[in-house]
């Protein structure tokens, strides 16, 4: 239960039977995560244990989330399952813009995390969060099909503790997508060009972090 | 001149006949093969693939050697590994200058050198004099230098040899990202700086998409004067659920049917040649693991085999016998799975995959019972392998060799080829003559699929496999069909061999030589091949003595069988170039490697 629910007033109990009262985010986010719809977005070696989580054996689907969508416009998870290449890094990034919000990215295995094995390569990125925020990391080469379903148990964790008036969706103003890098001499970040960032680069965070600020309440 | 006694018998005959037709062109190379001069290249490769049968061409590389060696100078080189239908094979170098690296190119003679040789002038530099479409292939037009060139170095660059002094044995290791100015892996021209901020100079353009399309613009030009239609350019990948991961399809359409279609590679390009040039020996197996991350006990096989080649050491009956068992349960489990994934591109949605990923799970759990993981087993050592067998695999894996796999394999063969839909689906699509298929160095079901009884393990019998009683199947017509077939007659043969194996598996130690982390491999070259579930996979390594590989370059099937893609979608429709694709069965990994 969470500190919100704990201040609603008590029901008079011939209601309680038939009445719940709760709060708005909580409804929200209850529904919201057991209905995920990742994308079916296979990068490398991790792609095929993303795969067998699917299968008869670990059932995914026992979670909410049975159906993965090809299209982003239809999913809201993306599991960056493999290494992202500097060659891959425009697509994964316009991916990722066209993607529905409120929207969640799990970095699946070593290589989604900082490059993995592959990290001293010329056409590896160091990591996914290089260019999208990352909402969960799942350590190993492959990850086991356990270790995912810890990491999907984590998003929501997470999920569960975002509110409606926090979320970058439900906010005023147009939401800016991420600039597409382009592909030159190397891999051209346009990130890279503004001042400001360069120096101490970090990625933009499209939705607030809210989990540090649940635990110092 | 290179040492007479280095020369093979087949070098030896092929070098008596080039210098009776082509006096002084040929002479013995370094360490085996022969060096042809590139003015006359053709004409010799003409005189090898026609009078004397070598009709296959393997494996075409690049060598870069910054200093003079023994007898020549500092070059770059090509090198083409040559079959006949046994034998072989028969190496050819071809040298050329460091300062304009120029060499004809066999296209001609053999099309399965064409996505070589863009290789090659990817990653190397070498121009190909006479390729109609010399492009860049796994990195994108416009990307500055040739990576495979040993003076080039990127960005993280710390040394050229491993384990870095800074962790070993120092042990104070630094942040890559801490050395370089952006914090990433990214390094400009030095006028695209300024005061570490990217600064893009004014009407630059990346180049790398429009060169993707360029031979599609001469496929619509000659078809637009003919019929007066209008052309469609349709682009498939890199995310797509047919694409068996991140490849990508540019077909140019007219209507529904495909008029030229062309693979875009690299998406996966993770730069295995130029890390296991600095990685130790030994340190490229778990590398070669996640070549292609479905079957990585053959990459263990082929990598392994490769290096023993060099080494001398002599392997044990019982490692032998254990590599057999893993790789041909890795080719049971990956002819399932390739069918499992082809029934899901002809729109069986998961059903039939899931019947397929069922079975790969009790696979693994004996390679996780054996080697300590699921995917990524790191098994195979020079000399054997790295554990012996626990107590629990035998029961298991008789109990599925024997009892489970034929009674599923039976099963899953009668729900699919007897399907109407599946046969109208596959049947008379994506037709490989055979002639092409040797052509285009098909190997793997392709190959068997069109008729050609070409088998590694039996044209070149590594390990024991002379020492079991299997056949080489192959299929009539070329057709998606006819791959299928073969894949399932494929898994009965495995499953016999399986059967054999696991009855006279031979007690015995497990290991022949002794195993440590800075081997050293006796200086010389060696391309050392296997028959990999999809296919000829082949490693061309040189070793100029030293704990690294001086070359380390990787032919895998699933790259060379793309060549023919666009030759076999060409005129059919485009719903079955999803069909055609999986049936070529590629992974991703190992394709863009």
């Amino acid at each position: 239960m969470s500190s919100q629910e704990s201040q609603l007033p008590k029901l008079p109990p011939e209601l309680q039977d038939t009445v719940h009262l709760s709060v708005l985010d909580q409804v929200y986010n209850w529904s919201r995560k057991r209905s995920l719809w990742p994308m079916f977005f296979g990068l490398a070696c991790c792609a095929i244990e993303m795969i067998a989580s699917f299968d008869p054996r670990f059932d995914l689907a026992r979670f909410g989330m049975e159906i993965m969508r090809a299209s982003p416009r239809q999913a809201d998870l993306m599991i960056v399952s493999g290494t992202v290449t500097k060659r891959m890094a425009p697509q994964l990034v316009r991916l990722y813009n066209q993607m529905a919000e409120p929207k969640y990215v799990i970095a699946m295995g070593a290589c989604a995390i900082s490059g993995g094995p592959f990290k001293e390569a010329y056409n590896v990125v160091s990591g996914v969060d290089k260019l999208v925020p990352v909402d969960v990391y799942v350590p190993g080469c492959p990850p086991r099909p356990e270790g995912l379903f810890n990491a999907v148990f984590a998003l929501h964790k997470r999920m569960d503790q975002e509110r409606i008036k926090d979320l970058r969706w439900y906010q005023k103003g147009e939401c800016q997508g991420i600039p597409v890098p382009a592909l030159g001499p190397d891999l051209v970040d346009y990130l890279l060009t503004d001042e400001d960032i360069a120096t101490d680069y970090r990625p933009p965070r499209l939705h607030k972090t809210v989990v540090a600020e649940q635990e110092e309440a | 001149m290179a040492d007479e006694r280095q020369l093979s018998e087949l070098t030896a005959d092929a070098l008596g006949a080039l210098e009776e037709q082509f006096p002084g062109v040929a002479q013995p190379a370094e360490r085996i093969g022969l060096v042809i001069e590139p003015h006359q290249l053709v004409d010799v490769a003409t005189f090898l693939r026609d009078e004397l049968d070598f009709a296959y061409l393997s494996c075409v590389t690049a060598l870069d050697y910054p200093e003079a060696t023994d007898n020549f100078p500092a070059r770059y080189e090509a090198a083409y590994n040559l079959y006949r239908s046994e034998g072989g094979p028969l190496v050819l170098h071809v040298h050329a200058d460091r300062d304009d690296p120029v060499i004809p190119s066999l296209i001609e003679i053999w099309p399965s050198a064409g996505v070589q040789e863009r290789e090659a002038w990817d990653l190397m530099g070498i121009r190909f004099d006479g390729h109609p479409d010399l492009r860049r292939i796994l990195l994108w037009e416009g990307f500055e230098g040739h990576p495979l060139r040993k003076d080039w170095h990127e960005p993280y660059y710390e040394e050229d040899q491993k384990p870095f002094r800074s962790r070993f044995p120092d042990g104070e290791p630094v942040l890559d990202e801490e050395d370089t100015t952006f914090g990433r892996n990214l390094r400009y021209p030095h006028d695209w700086v300024e005061d570490g901020v990217l600064e893009i100079p004014e009407g630059w353009e990346s180049e790398a998409e429009s060169a993707v399309y360029k031979p599609l613009e001469l496929v619509a030009a000659a078809v637009k004067e003919e019929l007066g239609t209008e052309q469609v350019v349709l682009n498939i990948g890199p995310q797509h659920p047919s694409t068996h991961g991140v490849l990508r399809m540019v077909a140019c359409l007219d209507g529904e049917t495909v008029l030229g279609l062309e693979p875009v590679l690299g998406y996966l390009h993770r730069s295995h040649e130029k890390i296991g040039e600095r990685n130790l020996w030994l340190g490229n197996m778990p590398f070669t693991d996640r070549l292609d991350y479905i079957t990585s006990m053959y990459n263990n096989f082929g990598y392994a085999v490769a290096v023993e080649k060099l080494m001398d050491v002599d392997v044990p009956e019982r490692a032998e016998y254990i590599r057999v068992i893993m790789g041909e349960l890795t080719r049971l489990m990956n002819h399932l799975v390739s069918v499992g994934f082809l029934c899901n591109d002809l729109g069986i949605y998961f059903t039939a995959m899931l019947y397929a990923l069922e079975e790969r799970e009790f696979v693994i759990d004996l390679f996780e019972m054996a080697s300590g993981s699921r995917m990524m087993c790191n098994y195979f050592r020079f000399g054997g392998v790295a554990h012996d067998l626990p107590d629990a695999f035998m029961p298991m894996a008789r109990e599925l060799v024997f009892e489970r796999f034929p009674r599923r394999i039976d099963e899953l063969e009668t729900y699919l080829l007897d399907n109407e839909v599946f046969q109208g689906r596959t049947k008379r699509i994506g037709v490989l003559p055979p002639e092409a298929a040797v052509a285009y160095g098909c190997t793997g079901p392709l190959l068997r699929g069109s008729g050609v009884p070409y088998d590694v393990r039996r044209a070149e019998p590594y390990s024991v496999y002379d020492e079991f009683d299997w056949d080489v199947v192959v299929g009539n017509n070329g057709d998606v069909f006819d791959r299928v077939l073969v894949r399932f007659g494929e898994m009965r043969e495995s499953l016999r061999i399986l059967r054999q194996a696991l009855d006279r598996l031979p007690e015995g130690p497990i290991q022949g030589g002794r195993v440590r982390p800075n081997t050293r491999v006796p200086e010389g070259e060696a391309y050392g091949r296997v028959e990999h579930p999809k296919g000829e996979l082949g490693f061309y390594l040189v070793s100029d003595g030293g704990t690294n590989p001086f070359r380390y370059h990787i032919r895998t099937a699933s790259f060379v069988n793309l060549g023919v893609l666009g030759e076999l979608c060409r005129g059919n429709k485009i719903a079955d170039v999803v069909a055609i694709l999986g049936s070529i069965d590629i992974t991703l990994g190992e394709v863009d490697r």
